[in-house]
């Protein structure tokens, strides 16, 4: 299950390969470019198949298909790292002057700032060892992060943008659809 | 012994239309090999433009080599024509469409000329010309590309403005059935771009009917368009429809899209920051590494007295 998440990064690395070879590559015109985009958008989508899992699992009562929650969770994760690395490296050059600028002054940069510490504690406790420590009832609490996450991602795509484009607020709608399926679940929780 | 004087602003290229240049193996990207690979992957590319693009006569400026031409395919591929779709290869994709041929121009506002001029008469095609310009898009990428067309003077004056105009208004087509995209709303439709007279007159100023030896390709503006080399690509608007002449600033589609991040003037600034991402700095299509944005995109020697006493973070 691991190859199908890892396809994308594959994909990247077998073309730079290639461009770096002076060998024919799908990576376009601006490369650095593709590459910072590909992350994104391949972490955004596995987010938000993370918050698939739960639902689709309980509709077809499939308790199996939790154990790919976590693994979607960290591949999304993964995407999210190499999606900033590009940034800080093909992007910024890692001129830390120029990207301290950027995180502060523009609000997209921030916001997408956040989405990455909000779920940084999520695949750091990902672990049972973890689940453990934390106790079931303080892990589940702090892995509700991933709302967050979920609200903040489409938005820094959407305000990415130029100009009213559909293909961000698509996304958006997903997640706000997903949070939607979860309510009764999470207001149940409440009031318990 | 004839000894031209070449002017300061000449983008350098020793023999532009040699074909090998336009392969240059010391590009770090093997760009020719990108167009291949992503045909593969990408059916939509497989309906790139076929129209036959033909020779152009023009005079060429005699030039040594300072900056790498962009390569064909990358200037031909990697556009901005969101009349056709937002993503960069989509006007590729999707041009084929577009009919520039036959072509005419609205004239109309504060000329004495008006009424639909062809193209065969707004451009005298006896006069062509070779310019290699920079070409600095707002999104911080950039390009160099040799233009063949004439001075937007020149053009300016065949429609002989009133004393009254003191703006130059143009417009793009925008017809549904020419164009995929038209239906989207990331812009108002028609495409609508400006300068101020004198900016229009200035020497710089050009109107391209083709590029790298050839009639320009329906993805980077057939049959016509502006090109301001020291301002941001977006005011080198596309596919000519309609030109006036006016008294009040022309309200550009950028601008009324978003007031906040484009202005009318959009001289290339670097220091002055788009409010999403600085503009300091530019990706040269082609290359690793990032270059330093210039000041009026390098021009500043020629434009610069255009804005004398002018606020520039105010007017941007």
């Amino acid at each position: 299950m691991h190859t199908v998440f890892a396809l994308p990064l594959c994909y990247l690395i077998i073309n730079w390969v290639l461009l770096l070879s002076y060998e024919a590559h799908s990576l376009g015109f601006n490369p650095q470019e593709m590459t910072h985009h590909t992350t994104g958008d391949w972490a955004l989508r596995f987010l938000l198949i993370t918050l698939c899992i739960s639902p689709i699992a309980r509709w077809r009562s499939a308790r199996g298909l939790m154990a790919y929650r976590r693994m979607a969770g960290l591949w999304s994760f993964v995407y999210i790292v190499l999606h900033i690395l590009s940034y800080l490296w093909l992007e910024k050059f890692f001129d830390w002057h120029e990207i301290w600028g950027d995180i502060v002054k523009r609000p997209y940069i921030t916001i997408g700032m956040i989405t990455f510490l909000s779920l940084l504690p999520l695949a750091v406790t990902s672990t049972s060892g973890w689940i453990k420590r934390l106790g079931a009832a303080k892990w589940q609490s702090l892995h509700r992060l991933i709302y967050l996450a979920a609200l903040l991602a489409p938005l820094h795509f959407i305000m990415m943008r130029k100009g009213w484009q559909i293909e961000p607020r698509v996304y958006a709608i997903l997640a706000l659809v997903l949070i939607a399926a979860r309510m009764p679940i999470i207001l149940r929780h409440r009031f318990k | 012994m004839i000894i031209k004087k070449r002017q300061s602003w000449v983008e350098s290229e020793n023999s532009v239309t040699d074909e090998g240049l336009f392969h240059n193996r010391r590009n770090f990207m093997k760009l020719s090999g990108a167009m291949l690979g992503a045909s593969l992957l990408s059916p939509a590319l497989m309906a790139e433009e076929k129209r036959f693009l033909q020779a152009l006569s023009f005079n060429a400026h005699q030039t040594d080599l300072r900056e790498e031409l962009t390569d064909y395919k990358a200037a031909t591929g990697y556009n901005n024509y969101y009349e056709f779709g937002t993503a960069k290869d989509d006007p590729a994709a999707n041009v084929h469409s577009l009919i520039p041929k036959p072509w005419s121009v609205q004239v109309d506002g504060l000329t004495a000329k008006q009424g639909d001029i062809s193209l065969e008469d707004l451009i005298d095609f006896n006069a062509l010309e070779e310019r290699i310009y920079r070409l600095r898009c707002v999104e911080t990428w950039s390009m160099v590309i040799p233009w063949i067309g004439v001075p937007l003077a020149s053009v300016i004056k065949k429609l002989d403005p009133t004393p009254a105009a003191k703006y130059v208004r143009f417009e793009t087509l925008a017809d549904k059935k020419q164009m995929s995209g038209i239906s989207s709303r990331v812009l108002t439709w028609p495409y609508v771009e400006g300068l101020r007279l004198d900016e229009a007159m200035h020497p710089l100023a050009f109107i391209a009917v083709g590029m790298y030896g050839k009639e320009l390709p329906n993805q980077n503006g057939a049959p016509l368009r502006l090109v301001v080399p020291w301002k941001y690509g977006f005011k080198s608007i596309k596919s000519i429809v309609r030109i006036s002449l006016t008294d009040t600033e022309p309200m550009n589609s950028w601008q009324k899209s978003a007031s906040n991040e484009y202005g009318f003037y959009s001289n290339v600034n670097s220091e002055v920051d788009h409010p999403r991402w600085s503009q300091s700095y530019e990706r040269r299509i082609g290359e690793f590494s990032r270059r330093k944005t210039l000041m009026f995109n390098g021009y500043g020697d020629e434009v610069a007295s255009l804005y004398d006493g002018m606020d520039l973070r105010k007017y941007f």
